[in-house]
């Protein structure tokens, strides 16, 4: 695997020289693979909106740089909207920034923003719609009409639509209830399958996590303390809960097991794979 | 993203802070208002003498003060600039053609130039010193005379708080969906006037759903709190002259008093 996005030295601080000032990002060297799904937890406050800001060329560095496939995005004014073409960011709540009057419309948004030709434009819209598990009577409803997991869906279809080769989703599942969070999950999995495309998923949710990450970062006031495959990162507790975070409870629950003498294999996380383990021992 | 200075409200430990917001706020209106009284370059000396002191001890640093200087810098050169070219006078500095500098114009010019900038300094050192919900209680307080006119005062000045309370929140929210519409290559900054306007629809809209929503939201947390107006209402922090508060009032009764003595001498 080769890097797709090298992060070298970045720094970020908000309202520099002012009173307000706060570090938000603090020396971060890090790179992304390409094809991987890649986890970033954090708390609220860790740094990682900052993060996931930066590497679409949203957010500028206060210092540092960041290489997509080896060129730094800052280096030219006119590279970055291509940039963020080829990065998709979903934001948090993304459904707030529907403003079409149809779904149609606001998925054609980004794409009809590439200058594309309007049956690629539509063929994309159809694409991106099919991938989040839409179908064709909602293209000309209005988002209001949808309920709250479906117009997260049309939002995320919003940036699938345009193509990019890394997608980056800020808690995609936030304030989802728990059909509509697994319905969302699936379907991003699912995805990563079909295209291969690089994914990665911001998240202080554990579980989510580490059901759908090949590798995890975790991110604490600002840096990145620990990186690695989740059984790596979910092998060091202490760390964790040192700030704040806790491995997933079927992870602890398979802990505290093995320590009990239990012949249990490692990197159990989800519920199914751990009920798959007992049964295994106790059938 | 650019900061506003005007209702930035700047923490710092010193006393213009902990001045009773009423004092500051009749104190800078009296303040603007010797200003007009003054009218010669030793009257706004003494102004600008007097603010410099309220900056000095506002702890605050001076760029700050300046930064709202920057938004008013058009109008600032526009009026100076007319007061330039079009004060007849005795003494001709400069003609040429229909241009007529003189030495009457350049004096008044400077003048309007100074009064300017200390009315917009000077009222900014309030607002920089003190936070927006002190100022709408002072305001609230101040007209509390006028509900004996069946006149809203408390009703208004919580529309008031509300609407200052919330500028932060809708500029957050302006620079979230700015971010998320510019994924989506949304391009705010090019193109002609039409363009522009049209690209504003995609920040406009999912901007006014959401005040609408906050909007329904705050009505509601506040119903279920059984808000009814100012009705038996009783205060958390109550205003009170401290004597620091009627220390400050005297001097500025002097400086008043100065300002006036000064423009007669004149």
């Amino acid at each position: 695997m080769t890097a797709k996005i090298e992060i070298e030295n970045l720094s970020h601080i908000y309202d520099e020289k002012t009173p307000f000032a706060r570090v938000a990002l603090d020396d971060i060297n890090f790179s992304i693979q390409t094809g991987e799904f890649l986890g970033v937890i954090g708390h609220t406050g860790s740094g990682k909106s900052t993060f996931i800001q930066h590497l679409n060329g949203l957010l500028k560095p206060t210092s540092g740089r960041i290489l997509l496939d080896g060129h730094d995005i800052h280096s030219d004014k006119s590279l970055l909207k291509s940039v963020r073409q080829r990065i998709g960011l979903v934001f948090q709540y993304p459904e707030h920034q529907l403003f079409e009057s149809t779904i149609y419309g606001d998925v054609a948004f980004g794409p009809t923003n590439m200058d594309l030709s309007a049956d690629e434009v539509d063929a994309r819209v159809k694409d991106a719609l099919q991938l989040v598990g839409l179908s064709e009577d909602v293209y000309e409803k209005s988002p209001f009409e949808l309920s709250g997991g479906q117009k997260r869906r049309a939002a995320i279809a919003g940036v699938l639509a345009m193509k990019p080769e890394v997608l980056i989703l800020d808690e995609p599942t936030a304030g989802l209830d728990p059909v509509g969070k697994d319905a969302i999950l699936n379907q991003i999995a699912e995805m990563h399958k079909v295209v291969g495309n690089t994914i990665i998923l911001v998240s202080h949710n554990m579980e989510d996590v580490s059901r759908l990450a090949d590798r995890i970062v975790v991110m604490a006031k600002s840096k990145i303390i620990l990186s690695g495959i989740p059984t790596e990162v979910f092998s060091q507790p202490e760390r964790l809960t040192a700030v704040g975070l806790a491995a997933p409870p079927i992870a602890t629950l398979m802990d505290l097991l093995r320590k009990k003498g239990l012949n249990l294999p490692s990197g159990i996380f989800t519920i199914e794979t751990a009920a798959d383990a007992l049964e295994g021992i106790i059938g | 993203m650019a900061r506003i200075v005007i209702g930035q409200y700047y923490p710092a430990p010193s006393v213009i802070h902990r001045l009773d917001a009423r004092v500051k706020l009749v104190g800078t209106m009296f303040f603007i208002v010797t200003l007009f009284i003054a009218g010669t370059w030793a009257g706004y000396g003494v102004a600008a003498l007097a603010l410099a002191g309220v900056i000095y001890l506002s702890k605050v640093p001076p760029m700050f003060m300046f930064r709202g200087l920057r938004a008013m810098l058009f109008i600032l050169i526009f009026t100076a600039s007319l007061n330039l070219f079009l004060t007849p006078g005795e003494v001709v500095l400069v003609e040429f053609f229909f241009i007529r500098v003189t030495l009457e114009g350049v004096s008044h010019a400077g003048q309007i130039a100074l009064r300017l900038i200390i009315l917009i300094v000077g009222s900014t050192v309030m607002t920089l010193t003190t936070t927006p919900i002190q100022l709408t209680d002072a305001i609230e307080t101040l007209l509390n005379p006028f509900k004996k006119l069946r006149i809203p005062v408390h009703e208004i000045a919580m529309m008031m708080t509300i609407a200052l309370r919330f500028i932060p929140t809708l500029m957050e929210e302006v620079d979230k969906i700015m971010k998320a519409q510019m994924a989506r290559g949304a391009d705010f900054d090019t193109g002609g006037l039409i363009k522009r306007a049209k690209s504003l629809i995609p920040l406009l809209i999912p901007l006014f759903v959401s005040a609408f929503r906050r909007a329904d939201e705050l009505a509601q947390a506040m119903d279920a709190r059984c808000y009814r107006g100012d009705v038996n209402r009783t205060k958390m922090k109550i205003m009170r002259f401290a004597p620091r508060d009627f220390l400050a009032s005297g001097i500025l009764i002097i400086y008043g008093a100065i300002l006036i003595f000064i423009g007669r001498m004149g």
